[in-house]
């Protein structure tokens, strides 16, 4: 379903992503590997569509993402390195917001994705006030609302628990199970226990 | 089920609208600004009331394309660094048509503002009271367009680490004519004359603006999100 082929990005003067190619489909996950500025980031930004590849494509279910942008973005969750909240809205105030944009969304919706996270307790404090690892709990129940297929995560146990580590792989079990897609870069390994996983190592530049 | 346009839109304003009031200081600032130097000028310039009227529409105009410079720059930045504007770009939806939405929410909350508040600094330069309306409507429409135009700038300072300075050059060029024919209207309301002129073209920029600047602002965050 999503087809990466022959993708090459330069940042300024530095060759990030070399010849990278890949297909991952329905209930696979895509875990993305290597040392520190290998382009993980990059790429997953490069697929998300945020950063314009010098030469290749990205395809979902058949066609360039591109061409049609809002189709696939209305598909794609998409949760980087800091958590996408406003500091002054509470956790489900922004959750209300953001996911809102999207789709509609009801208010027990909202509750039993924070619920499923553990940011049920918190979820009515500003979120100025929430530990990092609090906040990105917020945030994976954002993703988790979108409904999307395709999930592009970058770092997502980054600042969690142990336990909050376990939940990360039990949401990824759970949306490859669905018939979803991830695709993460991951430092340390999430211990997927079932669903099949892919694992592509990113040369450093 | 998708979220139409519409109810994006207005949860966009309902948002920022929400942030606006938990944090009234960055709203009042560029409307303090306004009423400070409108405030200022009676005070050093001249106390008497015919000299001041004739330099009413300058003072007036001048003072409401500073301190809508200064509003500027919380347009896009704030959104920009916690990630909302990426989200906004990944929503599925129109960024075009997000952008256009914080725009007139930015307007509701600066320029509005301000144009409301002009006729207690006029009272102060002279103005009579039977062209305060028009004063008042002059600076509410200008303040539009130079909200439109100024988001073209602050989509495009977002990568700047100082954008301030930038975005104030980058805004200017395209401001003068908003000013020129928004203080034309207020010298003309302000002497009895007929404001339509100078108020159909300052409507005329503002069409321009809402169908031009969205486009340009959405296409500067893009490259601003790289």
């Amino acid at each position: 379903m999503l087809n990466v082929s022959g993708l090459h990005l330069w940042r300024g003067d530095r060759h990030v992503l070399r010849n990278v190619s890949f297909t991952v489909d329905a209930g696979q996950c895509l875990l993305l590997t290597g040392r520190n500025g290998a382009g993980k980031t990059t790429l997953l930004r490069a697929v998300a569509g945020l950063l314009d590849p010098e030469q290749g494509e990205v395809s979902w279910r058949g066609t360039a993402a591109r061409k049609s942008r809002g189709e696939f973005h209305a598909e794609l969750a998409y949760l980087g390195h800091d958590a996408p909240l406003k500091g002054d809205l509470t956790g489900r105030e922004n959750l209300r917001y953001s996911i809102g944009i999207r789709r509609a969304v009801a208010a027990n919706e909202i509750h039993a994705a924070l619920e499923r996270t553990g940011a049920q307790p918190f979820a009515d404090r500003p979120v100025r006030t929430l530990s990092a690892g609090q906040r990105r709990r917020v945030a994976l129940a954002g993703v988790l609302l979108t409904g999307a297929v395709l999930w592009l995560l970058d770092e997502p146990t980054t600042n969690l628990d142990s336990d909050g580590k376990r939940l990360v792989a039990s949401l990824i079990e759970q949306q490859l199970a669905a018939g979803g897609i991830v695709v993460a870069a991951v430092h340390q390994d999430l211990d997927l226990g079932s669903g099949s996983v892919v694992n592509l190592e990113l040369a450093a530049a | 089920m998708k979220a139409g346009p519409l109810q994006a839109a207005r949860l966009v304003m309902v948002r920022d609208l929400r942030l606006a009031f938990r944090k009234p200081s960055q709203l009042l600032q560029p409307l303090m600004f306004f009423m400070i130097v409108a405030t200022l000028f009676p005070l050093t310039l001249t106390p008497e009331l015919s000299r001041l009227r004739d330099a009413a529409p300058g003072v007036l105009w001048v003072g409401a394309l500073l301190s809508s410079l200064l509003a500027l720059e919380f347009l896009f930045r704030e959104d920009a660094q916690d990630g909302t504007l990426e989200q906004f770009a990944l929503s599925g939806q129109s960024l075009t048509w997000m952008l256009f939405a914080k725009t007139c929410v930015h307007w509701l909350l600066t320029g509005l503002p301000l144009a409301l508040s002009a006729p207690v600094a006029a009272v102060g330069l002279g103005v009579p009271a039977e062209a305060m309306w028009s004063v008042v409507a002059a600076l509410a429409l200008g303040g539009f367009a130079l909200s439109l135009i100024g988001a073209i700038s602050a989509g495009l300072t977002l990568g700047a680490r100082r954008g301030g300075v930038l975005l104030s050059l980058l805004t200017l060029p395209l401001a003068v004519p908003i000013l020129v024919f928004g203080a034309d209207a207020t010298q003309r309301a302000i002497t009895g004359g007929e404001i339509a002129p100078p108020m159909y073209l300052l409507g005329a920029i503002a069409v321009l603006g809402v169908t031009l600047a969205p486009l340009a602002a959405a296409a500067a965050v893009r490259i601003g999100l790289e």
